[in-house]
């Protein structure tokens, strides 16, 4: 059962599992904030032969240092822990570059990290239903402005204000695997200035 | 007839012996014109007419799918078969007019893939051949492990090495040679898409494989054409039609509903493309599934059948055609 139950939703809406470990050649892990839990829940199932060939790379965001120490005590054959996605975007490439087929790919934390992570990987050339993913932590979510095209990161209400053009977005369900964000429309494109109480949905 | 299945009039260009148990056969459209166009692992369904009875066989085109203006396959003799490979080698001459089914395509190249690794067991190499063709004219990424008996019998390995430098390795059982298959799938870049092609062991041993070595199941393509197994003949109840048909020992079910003039659906006719699935209505007695689309789920479960290849032993058997 996963641990964040999220509504039901239209299919567009990605779903997430549960991380198991699988036979492969590698095991690519890509984690950040709660992610470190789902990976910490796996450790108990498999040996050590399975951290010799494992890669982990780690952005902590605001859990801070609650569980760095825990992964890097795994003995995966590279740990790392880096401050952003954006800074740790380099080393991923360069990850799914270097791995053969027959690497597994495991992601885990926020729809953001996940969502990011993901397409990263499927432009590597991995299927996207052999990579493994599981929800932790914050529910906030990725956001394209459908107007301006910018990205606003960590989205807790609907609506919520586009951080580059201003203008209050619609929060929906629509996602896109390319961009790895979820739509944000105009919410009062047909009434201006009629825009609803923010709603936090997201945590 | 159901979809991918009309049918074309062709006329027997060339026949020519490749070595001791295969044979080519080249089609041209009867009357002249282009054939329809293709795609790399298409196969034709070919009818042949034996005497009173029609055979139907499955064969994949090896040409090069942008050469509209002649089909080629190639046929392996099979003397413990049900006739129609022998068929094909001893009845088939230059000029006969032929009729065979639109192409169609189960074995097709994902050109998602980064990277295309074929791997082919004796004439599984022929689906192959016309992938490589198209790969070469698009300047895609392929490499080719053949399996063959003895250099002698290793159909188009010598051609397909000159045609293709260093991307065509050929192993011959008879000096122990044999595909690294570990060490293949172990190397192979991310993007790489694996195909296979060959007998039964073949596939299943490529299948376990990779899965084992943690490939994803989409990166993994096979294709097997069944000959559809004799057995004991068996009666079956036709409840839409309302007819009571004989299937005979060395006939399949598909065959006799054809021949009992019951538009039964149908595209690859060995097991492997659902098409011809079939709702039971009701039995008495045992089914023998051979095919490869049913899940054991439904092959236990009793309400449906591939009669392309499946069997049935028992006393009655009534079927929602």
């Amino acid at each position: 059962m996963p641990k964040t139950q999220f509504p039901p939703s239209i299919t567009s809406r990605p779903v997430y599992g549960e991380l198991e470990a699988r036979s492969g050649g590698g095991h690519l892990m890509i984690a950040d904030a709660e992610g470190a839990e789902a990976i910490l829940d796996l450790a108990k199932s498999v040996d050590q032969g399975f951290w010799a060939k494992a890669h982990i790379i780690y952005i902590p965001k605001t859990t801070g240092t609650k569980y760095s120490s825990q992964l890097e005590e795994l003995g995966a054959g590279q740990y790392y822990a880096g401050p952003s996605y954006e800074a740790a975007q380099g080393r991923i490439r360069r990850a799914l570059q270097d791995c053969h087929m027959g690497t597994q790919v495991y992601l885990t934390g926020t729809e953001s990290l996940m969502g990011q992570a993901m397409a990263e990987a499927t432009a590597a050339g991995i299927p996207h239903t052999a990579i493994q993913t599981e929800h932790r932590g914050s529910t906030a979510r990725r956001m394209q402005c459908v107007h301006c095209k910018g990205i606003t990161e960590d989205v807790t209400t609907d609506p919520f204000e586009c951080s580059h053009c201003g203008l209050s977005l619609f929060v929906r369900d629509h996602y896109s695997r390319r961009l790895a964000a979820f739509q944000g429309v105009r919410v009062d494109a047909e009434d201006p200035g009629n825009i609803p109480e923010k709603v936090e949905l997201f945590k | 007839m159901s979809a991918g299945t009309a049918k074309l009039n062709v006329t027997v260009a060339e026949v020519k012996p490749v070595n001791d148990l295969v044979t080519r056969f080249k089609f041209v459209r009867t009357g002249g014109g282009d054939l329809p166009t293709f795609s790399g692992g298409a196969h034709t369904v070919v009818e042949m007419q034996d005497g009173d009875i029609t055979r139907l066989n499955a064969y994949s085109l090896m040409s090069n799918p942008a050469d509209r203006g002649a089909y080629t396959i190639s046929v392996r003799r099979d003397d413990q078969g049900r006739g129609g490979s022998r068929f094909m080698h001893t009845k088939v001459k230059e000029g006969m007019e032929m009729v065979i089914s639109n192409p169609v395509n189960l074995f097709s190249l994902d050109l998602r893939a980064k990277k295309h690794l074929m791997l082919a067991g004796g004439i599984g190499i022929t689906p192959f051949m016309a992938q490589m063709h198209q790969l070469s004219m698009m300047g895609g990424h392929f490499e080719l492990h053949y399996a063959v008996r003895t250099a002698s019998l290793g159909t188009y390995a010598r051609e397909l090495s000159e045609r293709y430098p260093g991307k065509v390795h050929i192993y011959h059982d008879d000096q122990n040679e044999a595909i690294d298959l570990n060490t293949l799938l172990a190397n192979q870049p991310l993007g790489t898409h694996v195909y296979v092609c060959g007998p039964k062991g073949m596939i299943n041993w490529v299948h376990a494989t990779a899965e084992e070595m943690g490939w994803p199941r989409e990166a993994v393509h096979s294709e097997e054409f069944l000959a559809p197994a004799s057995g004991k003949p068996f009666e079956v109840k036709c409840a839409v039609s309302n007819k009571i048909v004989q299937v005979g020992e060395h006939q399949s079910l598909l065959e006799a509903l054809e021949a009992a003039g019951i538009d039964a659906p149908y595209l690859c006719r060995g097991g492997a493309c659902g098409q011809c699935e079939t709702n039971v209505i009701g039995y008495d007695g045992k089914f023998l599934h051979y095919d490869h689309w049913l899940t054991d789920e439904q092959k236990a479960g009793g309400k449906h059948i591939m009669p392309c290849v499946s069997r049935f032993e028992g006393k009655t058997l009534v079927l929602d055609r």
